[in-house]
């Protein structure tokens, strides 16, 4: 039945948290359905680790409630339910006196999983995350780069499988190259396809790239809750316009679609150059490989030309 | 290469003892790191929790450390009396500090971040202490005990001065004898014992994670085994004894005894000097050595045991001056002799007594002696031009005494001024002030003038074999000889070494000399 929406697994209502006078949480509800990726948006301080942190109960809120699938968190042990949650932050957190094999294991330990499947499943992720387990499995977390220890801190809250994941900024101390890297890796995960994620950061390529939808949070409130798109193009008010100002343009590129400008495309003469490309290619993507082979394309101009005009009628 | 050798020979001698003291130093240390363990780390982990607390505790714990280690004992006595208990408690206040301290630091010092990522993977908090916190701490933590440890070998060596024992009986034993030797045989098997818990930590410390768990399970056995090693030379025999460490190690005081007696199974403990007659009165010791005019003896109810084997030398005492006073004055001379052999031991006990303890003046107990006595005659008025004699005395309660009689006795029978310059520390200065002739004359003991000043060679102490005439003769001839100074005769008393026994329990076991004690103590 495409009516009934599906049933959300994770539901936050009216969330507040205060410290002392200030507060860093302001009534704040969302919900997520199976399998979405929300990220938590705003600048530093703007309270969204906060949030993310009320999920798995590691901060009591003052006021609201979560529920997940349905229960309200706090009618279970908190251990219980951060086992089936995982976990994921941006200073990575690995036990240093465990070795990668043993960080990797905690969780399916203490869930008491069978020694051996533990062992298949580390063996798996690793070997997934590029890290391989010959070499890797048995060394300390001091004896890793940044960004191998983070993907160890990913293969640890993947471990013993959980339906939902929490991300605490979890490529935010690593270097713009291996960040691509481990966010490409993170986005084609298997492990990752059909989870519920819900992603803090402060990066706004980074919310576009991962998110279906974004919560953009300022000073403890929620500014906007909707599809990168929507919060882009239809902005609810000067704070949203003006959080993505700067990068605008290279978002709207990104965002929009052959399909959006499709039909503000001249349709004689035709442009074949562009028949090659698939409609969800965004725009940004068809102008490098366009001008990859030949930077004065003739079909930049009539694509440029189409671009502002769907921008303009989506934003209308 | 002497030292070394004396060193040796003394171990060799000594060597029951030594490893007697080593056991229990070893003991002691243990017992009190373990309990500052037991208490300091439980302390530290719910500072950690508690942070507003830290700096009170901290700051107990601190204050604590700066307290002299003998004001502890002395404060923890009158609650805990004597023996191990003041000992460990002392210890273990000196212990708490580093490991609550390094504790604090330790946990404090674990990456916060490794922390949340903990609690978020779903640790409990005891999960999150046991495997996390605590490990990663570890090494902060084990410094911190090593450091305990250390001061705990250091401080172990003040036990002696509660009956605790350990390697602090030499060591006290050689600085009251001001032997270097004695000390040193005490010194360094304390530090190397201080070197051998510093090593044995670091050597658990070193483990790897995985096996901690099970050493340190070793470690909870073999701790309080270590701190029973305290017991096992235990007191086994009919009597306890409690002596000062002076008495423990001089030649003519219980080694001398020993062999004269045969006290061989008498178990003792060794005691500060100041302790030695409140443990005797309160019967945590049954034999003491003290000295035999005491006023103590009359006080706690003591009781001297005659030395009828004539062991200890004889300390009788005597006015010594300067000839030209008599020379000048010969009607001085009978009037001095006027106190010869007039006080006995228990006379002279009865009168400290009366000044030591109920605080009486010198001055009125030395009048009220000789008045009973029939002596006292008073004060001559005042004659114009008279010519002065200076008293001197050292500095304590009998010779005050003795000073005053003599004062009363001058000023009622001659008309002579008496100044009395009391108090002049010790041997050497109240002898030095009289060859200076800063004063006339004082009072001295026979033993001292012999042992002390003229230190003859061992060949003419034993041909003197500690007979009271003999020691007066030759005192009064090598004075004349060699300082030009005279000896008058003795009064009477013997302010010697003596071993004491509570009268009550002395009459019930019917010992009255020391023969009888070995008789006693061998049946």
């Amino acid at each position: 039945m495409p009516d009934t929406p599906a049933l959300p697994v994770i539901r936050a209502r009216g969330l507040t948290k205060r410290y002392g006078p200030q507060r860093v949480v302001d009534d704040v509800s969302f919900e997520l359905t199976a399998g979405e990726t929300l990220v938590l948006l705003g600048p530093s301080g703007c309270g969204k680790t906060t949030v993310l942190k009320m999920l798995n109960r590691l901060v009591e809120p003052d006021a609201g409630t979560v529920e997940i699938n349905g229960q309200d968190v706090r009618r279970q042990r908190p251990e219980e339910l951060r086992r089936g949650l995982g976990y994921v932050i941006q200073q990575v957190g690995l036990l240093p006196h465990y070795s990668v094999a043993d960080n990797v294991a905690v969780v399916p330990r203490l869930l008491g999983h069978a020694p051996a499947a533990i062992e298949a499943r580390t063996h798996e992720l690793l070997t997934r995350l590029h890290l391989p387990p010959d070499e890797y499995a048995g060394r300390l977390p001091h004896e890793l780069s940044g960004g191998q220890q983070q993907r160890v801190g990913l293969a640890r809250a993947l471990a013993a499988d959980p339906p939902i994941v929490l991300l605490d900024e979890p490529f935010g101390a690593l270097d713009p190259v291996v960040r691509a890297g481990i966010r490409r890796d993170f986005r084609e995960l298997p492990e990752l396809r059909g989870k519920t994620v819900v992603l803090v950061t402060h990066d706004v390529a980074e919310a576009f790239e991962l998110a279906d939808r974004i919560l953009l949070l300022d000073a403890g409130r929620v500014q906007q809750l909707g599809t990168p798109r929507e919060l882009l193009l239809k902005p609810a008010n000067d704070f949203v316009r003006r959080f993505f100002a700067a990068e605008r343009l290279a978002l709207q590129l990104r965002t929009l679609t052959l399909a959006d400008v499709q039909p503000f495309l001249p349709t004689a003469p035709p442009l074949p150059a562009l028949a090659r490309f698939h409609l969800d290619t965004p725009v940004q993507t068809a102008l490098e490989q366009l001008t990859a082979a030949d930077p004065v394309a003739a079909a930049v101009g009539p694509l440029m030309h189409a671009f502002h005009h769907a921008l303009q009628a989506a934003s209308a | 290469m002497n030292l070394l050798s004396e060193l040796l020979d003394f171990w060799q001698l000594q060597a029951g003892k030594l490893a007697e003291q080593t056991l229990q130093h070893i003991g002691l240390t243990a017992a009190a790191v373990l309990l500052a363990v037991a208490l300091g780390v439980p302390l530290g982990l719910w500072l950690t929790r508690r942070p507003r607390w830290a700096p009170l505790v901290l700051g107990v714990a601190g204050a604590l450390q700066t307290v002299p280690s003998i004001a502890l004992l002395g404060f923890l006595i009158p609650w805990l009396g004597i023996g191990a208990a003041p000992a460990i408690v002392a210890l273990l206040l000196y212990s708490l500090l580093p490991i609550i301290r390094n504790t604090v630091t330790g946990i404090r010092g674990v990456s916060p971040a490794v922390v949340e990522a903990a609690r978020g993977l779903g640790l409990t908090d005891g999960q999150v202490l046991r495997r996390v916190e605590l490990p990663l701490a570890l090494p902060v933590l084990m410094a911190g005990i090593r450091t305990a440890a250390v001061i705990g070998v250091g401080v172990a060596t003040l036990a002696a001065y509660v009956a605790a024992g350990g390697l602090g009986e030499f060591i006290f034993g050689g600085i009251a004898l001001n032997n270097p030797v004695m000390i040193l045989a005490g010194a360094l098997p304390a530090a190397a014992l201080a070197l051998a818990f510093d090593g044995a930590l670091a050597a658990v410390q070193r483990l790897s994670l995985r096996r901690l768990p099970r050493v340190g399970a070793g470690l909870l056995v073999l701790l309080p085994l270590l701190g029973a090693l305290y017991l096992l030379p235990g007191a086994v025999g009919r009597l306890r004894a409690g002596f000062s460490p002076e008495f423990v190690g001089r030649a003519d005081g219980l080694p001398g005894l020993q062999r004269a007696y045969g006290l061989r199974r008498l178990p003792s403990v060794v005691l500060a000097p100041a302790l030695v007659y409140e443990a005797a009165r309160a019967a945590d010791v049954d034999v003491i050595d003290g000295y035999s005019t005491d006023g103590r003896i009359r006080a706690y109810g003591l009781r001297v045991l005659r030395d009828d084997r004539r062991v200890f030398p004889p300390y009788y005492a005597a006015p010594v001056l300067r000839p030209a006073l008599l020379r000048a004055h010969p009607e001085l001379g009978p009037v001095l002799n006027l106190l010869s052999g007039q006080l006995t031991d228990s006379a002279m006990t009865e009168l400290n007594y009366r000044v030591d303890y109920l605080h009486q003046e010198p001055r009125a107990v030395a009048e009220a002696w000789l008045r009973a006595r029939g002596l006292w005659r008073a004060p001559r008025p005042v004659v114009a031009g008279a010519a002065t004699v200076r008293l001197g005395s050292k500095i304590f309660g009998e010779q005050y005494i003795l000073a005053e009689m003599y004062a009363a006795l001058i000023r009622g029978n001659t008309d002579l001024q008496v100044q009395t310059k009391t108090g002049l520390g010790g041997t050497t200065i109240c002898f030095e002030a009289l060859r200076s002739g800063a004063i006339d004359m004082y009072p001295e003991y026979t033993g001292t003038g012999l042992q002390v000043l003229l230190q003859p060679p061992p060949a003419v102490l034993d041909s003197l074999g500690g007979r009271p005439a003999a020691v007066f003769e030759y005192v009064q001839r090598e004075f004349g000889r060699r300082y030009g100074l005279q000896w008058l005769p003795p009064l009477g008393f013997n302010n010697t070494y003596a071993l004491l026994m509570r009268r009550q329990q002395a009459r019930q076991l019917g010992i009255s000399s020391l023969s009888e004690l070995g008789a006693y103590l061998g049946r």
